[in-house]
């Protein structure tokens, strides 16, 4: 009993060093815009798991789910840049941003709560596009969102005088902004993970389970099907504002432009691909999904030394392999990369 | 354990006079032209196991939605105890006191047997976000005694072995006992189990028979649809004949098998 104890110990501490040394491994191994994209990824691991809530959770196919990280990039830019010449802080935006993320994803689910399949993913859909249209047109009467030019100078995370924007020297380590992002973004993800896992199993979380199964079984069992089904839309957006807070403060400027169709579908692909609804799995596919792109840009480099031209542009190649590997998991692993215990016996079973 | 003090309970009061648990009143159901219930009118008394028969199509299983809530009425009254129950949506039915099985299982396929008895445990607890996120002591109390109660059910349908697999990989005769488990877990006043012998072997039936009984003597009340006449006349305390959305008998089962409009309807009307 003790010695499993231990040994789980040691294999935590294990992790939380090898998390905490990951920035300065990368940054040694292959560069500062690696850790940059270390960060990045870390954001669309919390995307990736707001998603997860409602479409691996309780089955709702939300298209449209970019619209929520939106919300909580502009109200972060709202808040804290020259545009209406607020600053406030960070602690005190990024909650107000996923709160209201989340009221949202009341507002926009409510109308939703009578369709199923291929009608919710159209509908959903349809509304992301309207909030990124309200986005680029919304500079007139009143500019509120710059339109298509976007918020530039959006504040970095900063508390105090301590600015995440800033290189601090700690222990002889030289912490610099996207070192302090890392561990910023990794404490929100960690959290992140952890509610997830905790609604996971809980009444709540078989209740949505229970929704995606069979939605009159549901009912007839008790369930309060609309009110869980906003509730998996509020918790979902709440996870997307807080990202979108945090792409925003990192990024120091964003346009509607970041926030189209395509980064829904690429949201949702990361949990197809890594295992819907089983946590290790949208993680695994959020990593996978920000990061395999960016190592196909050095197809561009071989490609020059190898034929002294580029015959295929990465940016294309990388769509070329997305589809690809969605056909392939389709067909050899359809429940995903990493898929649940529970879903491996299902498909086992059915085999056996 | 209290089986013996309920069952005395109930011979006394069929002598004395009996308390209806779910009266019915005058109910009708229309889908465009068809009229799918007419003017359906009974009474089922606390205790009893009542069943509901009738050829295919006679009005059975709409009439099971409509208690249940799936179906809205255009007519009618349904009351459960003082509670109104038509109008309400199916989770507040359930609430009340009123649960269900479903003709063709119902059951959440990719989860587990014990995962699909505590879905039922959801109506009579109350642990929300901020409990389970937390791990509060009251959430952490509130689980341990639905698994509980939940592992207890799955031992009292005969299925304990089965807990931890898929729901969809039981076999057929263990997914209808699932599903009676699941609602026994919402602690109903009345269950409504629609065909639950369908496409049981002999030895399933019989066993289908003693737990339901069972539960009878555990002061259960049961509305039964049923097709299989030897189970629902050797087990039902009274019966009600549907025939084209219409009531067409009711009684003891001895003297709705007599009853020629229920030969005839059964047989067709040149049998008689």
């Amino acid at each position: 009993m003790s010695s499993v104890l231990k040994s789980r110990w040691l294999a935590f501490s294990l992790l939380a060093l090898g998390l905490a040394l990951l920035p300065f491994l990368v940054d040694a191994g292959l560069g500062r815009s690696w850790v940059r994209l270390l960060d990045l990824a870390l954001l669309y691991v919390m995307l990736a798991l707001g998603l997860n809530i409602v479409v691996g959770y309780a089955g709702l196919l939300d298209l449209g789910y970019v619209a929520f990280y939106a919300l909580g990039a502009y109200v972060y830019a709202w808040l804290a840049s020259p545009h209406f010449g607020l600053h406030l802080p960070f602690w005190a935006i990024l909650p107000l941003g996923a709160a209201l993320a989340g009221l949202f994803g009341v507002l926009l689910g409510a109308p939703t709560l009578r369709l199923r399949g291929d009608y919710l993913a159209i509908v959903t859909l349809g509304f992301g596009e309207i909030i990124r249209i309200f986005l680029n047109n919304l500079n007139a009467p009143v500019n509120l969102t710059n339109g298509p030019q976007g918020i530039n100078l959006i504040d970095p995370v900063r508390l105090g005088s301590f600015s995440l924007s800033q290189p601090h020297t700690l222990f002889g380590f030289t912490f610099t902004g996207v070192h302090l992002t890392y561990y910023l973004f990794l404490l929100l993800t960690l959290a992140v993970i952890f509610i997830s896992m905790r609604l996971e199993n809980s009444r709540i979380g078989r209740a949505w389970v229970a929704i995606r199964e069979d939605e009159i079984a549901a009912a007839a069992t008790g369930i309060n099907t609309r009110n869980l089904k906003l509730l998996a839309f509020a918790m979902g957006a709440t996870f997307g504002g807080l990202a979108g807070g945090l792409f925003a403060s990192f990024q120091g400027f964003i346009s509607p432009e970041s926030f189209n169709l395509m980064e829904s579908i690429m949201i949702l692909c990361m949990i197809v691909l890594g295992g819907m609804g089983h946590i290790p799995g949208v993680i695994f596919g959020a990593l996978l999904l920000t990061l395999l792109p960016e190592a196909l840009r050095y197809t561009g480099d071989w490609q020059r030394n190898l034929f002294g031209q580029i015959y295929v542009d990465p940016a294309d190649l990388r769509m070329l392999l997305f589809g690809v590997a969605l056909v392939a998991v389709m067909l050899y692993r359809p429940a995903g990369l990493i898929p649940s215990a529970r879903r491996r016996q299902e498909f086992a079973d059915a085999k056996g | 354990m209290s089986a013996p003090k309920v069952g005395n309970l109930l011979s006394s009061k069929l002598d004395a006079e009996l308390t209806p648990l779910l009266t019915v009143t005058a109910v009708s159901k229309a889908f465009g032209g068809l009229q799918a219930l007419s003017d359906i009118s009974l009474q089922v008394h606390a205790g009893e196991i009542f069943g509901l028969i009738g050829p295919n199509g006679a009005g059975k299983t709409t009439l099971f939605n409509a208690l249940t809530g799936l179906y809205s009425i255009d007519r009618g009254e349904i009351r459960l105890n003082d509670a109104r129950l038509d109008g309400r949506p199916p989770h507040q039915v359930l609430h009340a006191g009123l649960a269900r099985t479903f003709q063709n299982i119902r059951l959440f396929a990719e989860m587990t047997a014990l995962e699909n008895v505590l879905v039922g445990r959801h109506a009579r607890t109350t642990s929300g976000v901020v409990g389970a996120v937390l791990r509060l002591p009251g959430t952490r109390r509130e689980e341990a005694d639905s698994r509980e109660r939940a592992a207890a059910l799955l031992r009292r349908v005969g299925i304990a072995q089965h807990a931890d697999r898929l729901a969809k990989n039981l076999p057929y005769g263990d997914q209808r006992r699932l599903e009676i488990a699941r609602a026994l877990a919402t602690e109903p006043s009345l269950l409504a189990l629609d065909e639950p012998a369908a496409g049981m072997n002999k030895a399933e039936r019989a066993a289908l028979r003693e737990l339901l009984l069972q539960l009878q003597a555990d002061g259960l009340t049961l509305l039964l649809i049923e097709h299989d006449v030897k189970l629902v006349m050797g087990l039902c305390t009274r019966l009600a004949v549907l025939d084209y959305g219409v009531k067409i008998a009711e009684g003891t089962p001895d003297v709705v098998s007599r009853d020629p409009k229920v030969i005839a309807a059964y047989l067709g009307d040149e049998a008689i």
